[in-house]
């Protein structure tokens, strides 16, 4: 996947994305799209930067200051409604 | 004994080839080549000749920082845009080098400075930005870093300071250990915990409720003018935060990245100087009727100096130029460049003290400066052991 197309992206398309990565941190665990990801004790305090620099790299945008809750990563709704955000993607 | 072959020294740098097509070519541009140049310069002036009064005096000063603020060099990470130096990572690396072959005090100062500028830069709200780039850009400001804690050293995770909202603003309560030049600071990034997640803030000098104590008594870059910062009650205004509740450790982790790829270049600079005054050294104390440079052991000690310093500096440059380049193995390449720098900075101190025999256990000469300077090379921004673990973790992943 490239960030190139991510305008052309769908909802679906991009939480795939996201999601795809997530679960590399959750093996095992069934994820569901509006589960709290920091309740569950998968992961530690690093983990919410490591989100940050996927969006980043993968779907090549500029997370901001103002970007930096954990609302905004909380969920994998949460991570595709802010690249959504970010990216002006096709919904 | 044996004569001293009397080939030049291999050059640091290999000749350009003739063929752009050859392949590998390892050598700086020549920006980047007149930049190195005019660090060097620059640092045999200002910074080498005093770095050890200011290591007797415990201090650095002002004049001293004054004179790198008015080479712009403080902004060295900051966009030209954003009144900085706008330097590439590479540069800033043999700025680092080349400052630290004068003295680590006043590298740490740019360390700490540029850790701070950078997490601004990166993590900072548009008015964080707006407020204190150009300040630490033309080092009007001078920045620090507040995350290591009397309990709390290599386990960032672990930080006891805690930050309790409060109406518009926060309160911070803990203590902050080991701050690199915290004496004179006019802005920590300081770690906390709300809530049990980890979080950023800037705080200002003045901010009620925080105590500045200097440290004294320290082994190396004692010209640092560490400090304890007591936080009681400390109140700060909302705008303070950097970067949201739970960011906090990214921030830290993400800055840690830009102070560790600093002392790993200021450690080969520790080398070259360990190298320069020791070939010095070797060429003129005469012993058994000969300058000591023509025995073999200490020819051994000499080439090991001669090795060390080209690897470090090699390996610096190519975590720099990773780093420009954006490649996320830049980090990897970090770990390893300051791995290698700061243990082989140790035996070249070690050597170079043993060179210079009853001398190199003198003031009179720098080495033993170095010898200490090099062992907080080896804790600083990640022990050994630390870096030996993110290595091999790293390598094993790969």
């Amino acid at each position: 996947m490239t960030y190139y197309h991510i305008r052309e992206m769908t909802n679906d398309e991009i939480k795939a994305r996201v999601r795809e990565f997530v679960s590399r941190f959750f093996r095992g665990h069934d994820l569901q799209d509006n589960e709290d990801l920091f309740a569950t004790g998968y992961v530690n305090s690093m983990f919410a930067m490591q989100l940050v620099q996927f969006v980043e790299s993968d779907f090549g945008l500029a997370v901001e200051s103002e970007d930096l809750e954990l609302d905004n990563f909380r969920s994998l709704d949460a991570i595709t409604a802010l690249v959504q955000r970010k990216s002006g993607a096709a919904v | 004994m044996t004569e001293v072959s009397s080939s030049p020294a291999p050059s640091a740098s290999p000749p350009a080839s003739a063929d752009a097509d050859a392949g590998l070519r390892m050598e700086l541009g020549p920006a980047q080549e007149a930049a190195r140049a005019a660090f060097a310069a620059w640092a045999s002036e200002h910074v080498a000749p005093h770095a050890g009064a200011w290591d007797r005096a415990a201090a650095t000063p002002r004049e001293a920082i004054g004179r790198l603020a008015a080479t712009g060099w403080l902004g060295a990470v900051v966009p030209a845009a954003q009144g900085g130096a706008g330097m590439d990572w590479v540069t800033f690396g043999l700025l680092n080098e080349e400052l630290g072959r004068g003295c680590s005090s006043i590298r740490s100062l740019l360390t700490v400075h540029s850790m701070a500028s950078y997490a601004v830069l990166r993590f900072g709200s548009r008015a964080q930005k707006e407020r204190w780039l150009p300040l630490l850009a033309r080092g009007e400001a001078i920045g620090a870093f507040a995350l290591s804690e009397p309990n709390v050293g290599s386990d960032a995770s672990a930080v006891e300071t805690v930050a309790t909202k409060d109406g518009d603003g926060w309160v911070l309560d803990g203590r902050k250990k080991w701050t690199t030049y915290g004496q004179i600071a006019d802005v920590f990034l300081l770690f906390a915990k709300a809530e049990g997640k980890p979080v950023a803030f800037l705080v200002e000098r003045d901010a009620p409720g925080l105590t500045v104590e200097p440290l004294r008594g320290i082994t190396g870059t004692r010209a640092s003018m560490l400090a304890e910062l007591r936080l009681e009650g400390c109140r700060v205004p909302a705008e303070a935060r950097l970067g949201g509740v739970g960011f906090g450790l990214g921030i830290a982790v993400a800055t840690l990245e830009v102070g560790r790829y600093s002392v790993a270049c200021g450690t080969a600079g520790i080398i070259r100087a360990c190298l320069d005054a020791s070939l010095a050294y070797a060429g003129e104390r005469v012993q058994y009727g000969v300058p000591i440079g023509q025995h073999q052991l200490v020819q051994r000690m000499l080439a090991g100096m001669a090795a060390g310093a080209r690897a470090a500096h090699w390996l610096c440059l190519r975590a720099g130029w990773l780093r420009d380049a954006g490649d996320p193995a830049a980090a990897h390449e970090t770990f390893v460049a300051k791995y290698f720098a700061s243990t082989a900075a140790t035996q070249a101190a070690l050597d170079a003290v043993q060179i210079h025999g009853a001398n190199g256990c003198s003031e009179d000469f720098p080495v033993e400066r170095y010898l200490r300077d090099s062992r907080v090379m080896e804790i600083i921004e990640g022990s050994t052991q630390i870096q030996e673990i993110a290595i091999a973790r790293g390598e094993l992943a790969a």
